[in-house]
């Protein structure tokens, strides 16, 4: 929603007014109408009607909002969402910073071959890697062999089908979305402030955390609130890879809904998963335009 | 240690690299190499495995052989998510190609009342948790008639593929110098020509990468065509869903690597599209 703001602001370029400027709003009108419609009725109109649904079903109030505050199974699952999504948006800073650092700060070749390392699993459809995580981490898999043979564990780890599956499985699939806006930041960090502040005598490690890191906070800002909206509606991956214990508001919504038929408690919850989602959202839009994602330099 | 070696090996043809050489700098490197194995290992593990003579998943595999290939193309199931995949990603990626253009020319040539919103709208899809969308979509389609149909999949794909089109497509067109096209009209060509013959050459390049990015989102959905699927028509991605929950049989490493192949055919694709646009 910000970006068409922002190309709203944007001073037309040597402007030639066509004759009539009415006809040139009816062609953007008509030019404009067919997708927005098309969304309306396959999209906004089942999202909505299924938001009304947790007010009106089985009966119009607010008992489907009630139960959930008062069912403890739901309000741990909520409680897992937050924590999930928030140890993977950490977890995926702590790999992520590091990555887009070397990448902003090496030469073009260098520059190239990591983009490509992030580029590719991100072309790479959720269902493949979830199932490449599955092979690697079963018990006979090949991480725990490799762990064996290195003398490191005596019996195979359980790696997967527990929140630890589900935590590293998660971290590889949103990287991605973690370095994109940390390296659009960092890449257009001007060098000449490090330079200055060595010049002045701060030792590289003084000058990174006076300089560069408070630069690049708006990347991090951005990155953390993308993965962790990424994350809060997460459903295949936790799905496969985590056990009974690690279940996320995405699959409870699916279970209410697909398999108990319960579509005021389901609607419910997806209400307040979109609201967390949309209001987050709302702030990183400050930090960051969508097409850096999509179009940039991805 | 770096100054020691270089102390002790006098290397006259290349000293300034001696120098260069920094301990933080190597150690950031190396966990940087971690990062990039953590990423991208696990995808090409699957490579291998598809090529296994075992009868189960071994790891390394005793020998080599294509019977899980074999498997998958000898398999009713299979070749059925094949087609349907096919046949709904490839209107998809018309549909969503053109009315993602076309609002992204709209959105970017001008602003009238009420942009804004058109604009949340046409971004809903990338906000909105898809597990929400499906829900909905399985709610109204089912009233509508349309579960278990290739249009309630094609309706449904495209919704999600419209905001990537919008999204790649108004990138391009931001770098687009209107006067071009203005030229053109006072030259005496017809808007639509000037459009044809100058603009859409320019932009072309995006529309096809939001062409791209449409074909992935409708071939990879998993979580609305589960919902809105059925037994006789149902996607590959879901076909694959369904296995992938029941057992790691090493059929879906096949598919699997036929689908990465397939993904590094389009990102090359995408990446040479980037450039000829620059």
């Amino acid at each position: 929603m910000a970006i068409v703001r922002h190309i709203a602001k944007r001073p037309e370029v040597g402007v030639f007014r066509p004759a009539s400027s009415d006809g040139v709003r009816f062609g953007s009108a008509a030019l404009v109408a067919p997708a927005a419609l098309f969304l309306l009725i396959t999209f906004v109109y089942p999202v909505g009607l299924l938001l009304l649904r947790s007010l009106s079903f089985p009966v119009w109030g607010i008992q489907n909002y009630a139960a959930i505050v008062h069912e403890s199974l739901y309000l741990r699952v909520l409680a897992n969402t937050v924590v999930i999504s928030g140890v993977v948006t950490l977890l995926t800073l702590a790999l992520g910073y590091p990555y887009a650092y070397l990448m902003a700060t090496g030469s073009p070749s260098v520059q190239r071959l990591m983009a490509f390392v992030v580029l590719v699993p991100f072309w790479t459809s959720i269902l493949v890697r979830t199932y490449a995580w599955l092979v690697l981490l079963q018990r006979r898999g090949l991480v725990n062999r490799a762990l064996e043979w290195s003398g490191l564990i005596a019996e195979p780890l359980d790696l997967v089908h527990n929140r630890i599956g589900v935590y590293i499985g998660m971290t590889q699939i949103l990287l991605p979305f973690m370095v994109f806006p940390l390296f659009a930041v960092m890449s257009r960090i001007d060098r000449g402030y490090l330079q200055a502040a060595a010049n002045l005598g701060a030792p590289p490690a003084r000058a990174f955390i006076r300089v560069f890191l408070p630069l690049s906070l708006p990347g991090v800002i951005a990155g953390v609130l993308l993965v962790f909206i990424l994350a809060l509606g997460y459903y295949i991956t936790p799905a496969l890879l985590g056990g009974p214990g690690d279940i996320m508001i995405a699959q409870l919504i699916q279970q209410q809904i697909g398999e108990f038929g319960e579509w005021g408690i389901g609607a419910a919850l997806a209400a307040i998963l979109l609201v967390g989602t949309v209001l987050l959202s709302a702030v990183l839009n400050r930090f960051l335009k969508l097409d850096r994602i999509w179009g940039g330099q991805a | 240690m770096n100054r020691a070696v270089g102390a002790a090996v006098p290397a006259p043809e290349r000293p300034p690299l001696a120098r260069k050489i920094d301990p933080g700098r190597a150690l950031l490197t190396l966990f940087c190499v971690g990062v990039g194995i953590f990423l991208i290992l696990p995808i090409f593990i699957v490579i291998p495995i598809s090529f296994s003579s075992a009868q189960f998943l071994q790891f390394p595999p005793p020998g080599w052989s294509l019977q899980w290939y074999q498997s998958f193309f000898s398999n009713h199931a299979w070749i059925n998510a094949l087609k349907t995949s096919a046949l709904v990603a490839v209107p998809t990626t018309i549909l969503a190609t053109a009315l993602g253009t076309a609002a992204a020319l709209a959105l970017i040539r001008s602003t009238f009342p009420g942009s804004g919103l058109i604009n949340a709208v046409l971004m809903a899809p990338l906000i909105v948790p898809v597990i929400i969308a499906a829900c909905g979509i399985f709610a109204v389609f089912r009233f509508w008639g349309l579960i278990g149909t290739y249009s309630g999949l094609i309706l449904a794909h495209t919704a999600l593929a419209i905001p990537f089109v919008v999204v790649t497509v108004s990138a391009s067109l931001r770098t687009v110098d209107r006067r071009l096209e203005q030229a053109a009209r006072g030259l005496g060509a017809s808007s639509l020509v000037a459009f044809r013959r100058i603009t859409l050459p320019l932009i072309l390049p995006g529309v096809l990468s939001g062409a791209l990015f449409a074909l992935v989102t409708s071939l990879d959905e998993v979580i609305v065509s589960l919902f809105i699927s059925t037994a006789q028509v149902r996607p590959l991605a879901v076909q694959m869903w369904s296995d992938v929950r029941g057992a790691i049989d090493p059929t879906i490493a096949a598919i699997s690597t036929m689908l990465f192949g397939f993904s590094l055919v389009l990102l090359l694709l995408v990446s040479l599209l980037r450039r000829s646009s620059r």
